[in-house]
């Protein structure tokens, strides 16, 4: 299986990994609290986004409403907790079940029906729309007026309940965000990568060489909404508050799809290159901001604006593709 | 007779909003044979071969394969029936290499990656094209995509192998050696389906030729007494003037 995954990946690509990662697991020990809480959502983003890219970017399905999946994530686990006492590492099974339910739910009714392209991204937005609706008035998690998570001091760290310090969270997110990356890996260089890119390039021509392309595109949303909720259980745990208008708002869905799109959609990794610049750009130019006595509190907005304008309009194919060429990191298979 | 017929369609009709493309069509493939399908342009050639592969089921008429009957299946399931085919207008995984899309066709039968890539590399190979391995589909000139169009199809370990128009536009040199290909897979077992214009590659290939003329079978034989058959001369070149 190692085999499998470290084919045709050039040694400089796993050297320039490796540094990577040995930079993310010091980093903590030498900043402050507030850049520990930007590399967590560098990381939240990188994870989500990657979940989002098994969809879109191997599968080829257009889904602008994951934060659904999030939402139904972290409310699950959350409610779970709250309600039944029920640990966030059971909790999160069920989350996941839940929102892998509801993806095959939209999965099933899109494909089945022949919707694709834009008309499949709406009905994701919509998905997402009522269900954040639905939530405002579904009184076992508070509706509209917020759901919470009681807290504690961050003196203990309880890694069993996820209840603790920052850098708890930061090494817990780091080590699903790498297990994510290798479990993609894992599937793109398999029969269901192949199947999958097959499908996002020309789907009449997949299904002529034998593929179910029904089949292979539910696989592409379970596995992606699964993933997402994992996403939305750590948020619920990290910030301890839930509102529908935020977890299922459209912005959310927007806002953690900007990191693929940025980073290159259909690359590995491109979700965690999005993630640093956007969030680590953005929060840098934020402070810049401050600094120099500006308080301009839509200046991330319009950051994340410019990126993706020059990214549409230059790299239509988002930065890591040039980026690796210039690496010379290109995969050799 | 099924047992010597692998494909043998039955009155096969197809209309579109009242525009009959395909009326009562019959015709059938030998076990080993090679048989083209010709015909002037819009004559329902490939809304033939759409149904038999699977993407449109025919309003009435059957299709036994293999003894099998096979109409309303869907593409995937045709293929794995035994059937491949290719596009006349070419349907390259533009992003993925050459041998990536082989690969792709190569999975349908071996069950890991690396076996598919080892299938893949030699049928690319068969084809002339192990060179064009490493780039992307969406690099390759036109008579490249034909023939990776082949190599991925053919990959699939078809029994019966739909070939739509995969000559046009190749130089005759180039033509000459698909003949020679197609010519050394038949000799191997494959049975061949191909619609074509270039007629240098169809009296080099067929045993048999079927003429399709506005959605009906006007003539049904052996290549050279297809090419003498007044009907078929008319419909391409007009009736003959008295002069």
């Amino acid at each position: 299986m190692i085999a499998r995954l470290l084919h045709g990946v050039p040694k400089r690509a796993l050297i320039l990994l490796g540094l990577l990662l040995a930079f993310l697991l010091v980093a903590p020990l030498f900043v402050g609290n507030y850049i520990l809480s930007v590399l967590i959502l560098v990381l939240y983003f990188a994870y989500t986004g990657q979940a989002w890219n098994v969809m879109m970017g191997f599968a080829g399905q257009l889904s602008l409403g994951h934060s659904l999946y999030v939402g139904l994530g972290a409310y699950t686990a959350a409610a779970l907790y709250v309600h039944f006492g029920i640990g966030p590492w059971a909790g999160v099974w069920i989350a996941i079940i839940i929102s892998m339910a509801a993806g095959l739910v939209i999965g099933f009714l899109a494909f089945r029906f022949g919707i694709g392209g834009v008309y499949f991204a709406l009905l994701t937005i919509a998905f997402a729309e009522f269900t954040r609706v639905g939530f405002d008035h579904f009184m076992w998690v508070n509706g509209s007026g917020g759901f919470f998570l009681p807290v504690t001091q961050y003196s203990v760290n309880d890694p069993l309940n996820l209840r603790g310090s920052p850098m708890m969270f930061y090494y817990i997110l780091l080590t699903i965000t790498v297990l994510a990356f290798i479990f993609c890996r894992w599937l793109l260089t398999g029969r269901i990568g192949y199947y999958w890119l097959a499908i996002r390039e020309e789907p009449e021509a997949a299904q002529t060489l034998g593929i179910n392309i029904f089949r292979y595109k539910m696989i592409a949303v379970a596995i992606s909404s699964g993933m997402t909720a994992l996403s939305g259980v750590f948020f619920a745990f990290y910030y301890n508050n839930l509102f529908p208008e935020q977890i299922f708002s459209m912005n959310r869905s927007i806002e953690l799809i900007l990191g693929p799109i940025i980073g290159g959609v259909g690359s590995l990794f491109g979700p965690i290159l999005g993630a640093f610049v956007l969030t680590a750009l953005a929060e840098a130019l934020n402070d810049i901001m401050v600094a120099l006595g500006y308080e301009l509190p839509g200046v991330k907005l319009v950051f994340y604006g410019f990126c993706l304008l020059f990214v549409v309009m230059w790299l239509p194919n988002g930065i890591w593709p040039p980026l690796r060429k210039w690496l010379k990191l290109e995969d050799r298979s | 007779m099924s047992a010597t017929h692998l494909l043998a369609v039955t009155g096969i009709s197809k209309s579109f909003r009242g525009l009959k493309a395909v009326s009562q069509a019959s015709l059938t493939v030998p076990q080993g044979g090679i048989v083209s399908l010709i015909g002037p342009n819009g004559a329902g050639k490939t809304t033939c071969f759409n149904m038999i592969a699977g993407v449109f089921k025919p309003d009435e008429g059957s299709i036994l394969f293999d003894g099998r009957s096979i109409e309303g299946l869907r593409p995937d399931q045709i293929c794995h029936a035994g059937i491949g085919r290719t596009f006349q207008i070419v349907k390259p995984f533009k992003e993925l290499t050459a041998l990536e899309n082989v690969i792709v066709g190569a999975l349908r039968n071996e069950s890991s990656t690396r076996a598919a890539r080892k299938k893949a590399e030699g049928v690319l190979d068969q084809l002339g094209m192990l060179d064009k391995r490493d780039q992307p589909a969406a690099q390759l000139t036109l008579p490249e995509r034909k023939r990776l169009e082949v190599a991925r199809a053919l990959a699939t370990d078809p029994k019966l192998l739909l070939l739509d128009e995969v000559m046009a536009g190749l130089r005759p040199t180039e033509t000459d050696q698909m003949v020679a290909v197609f010519r050394d897979l038949n000799r191997k077992g494959l049975t061949i389906l191909l619609i074509e214009h270039v007629m240098r590659a169809v009296m080099a290939l067929s045993q048999h030729v079927v003429v399709l003329h506005h959605g009906q079978v006007i003539a049904d034989g052996a290549p050279e007494q297809v090419v003498r058959d007044p009907a078929v001369l008319e419909c391409y070149l007009g009736e003959e003037a008295e002069v």
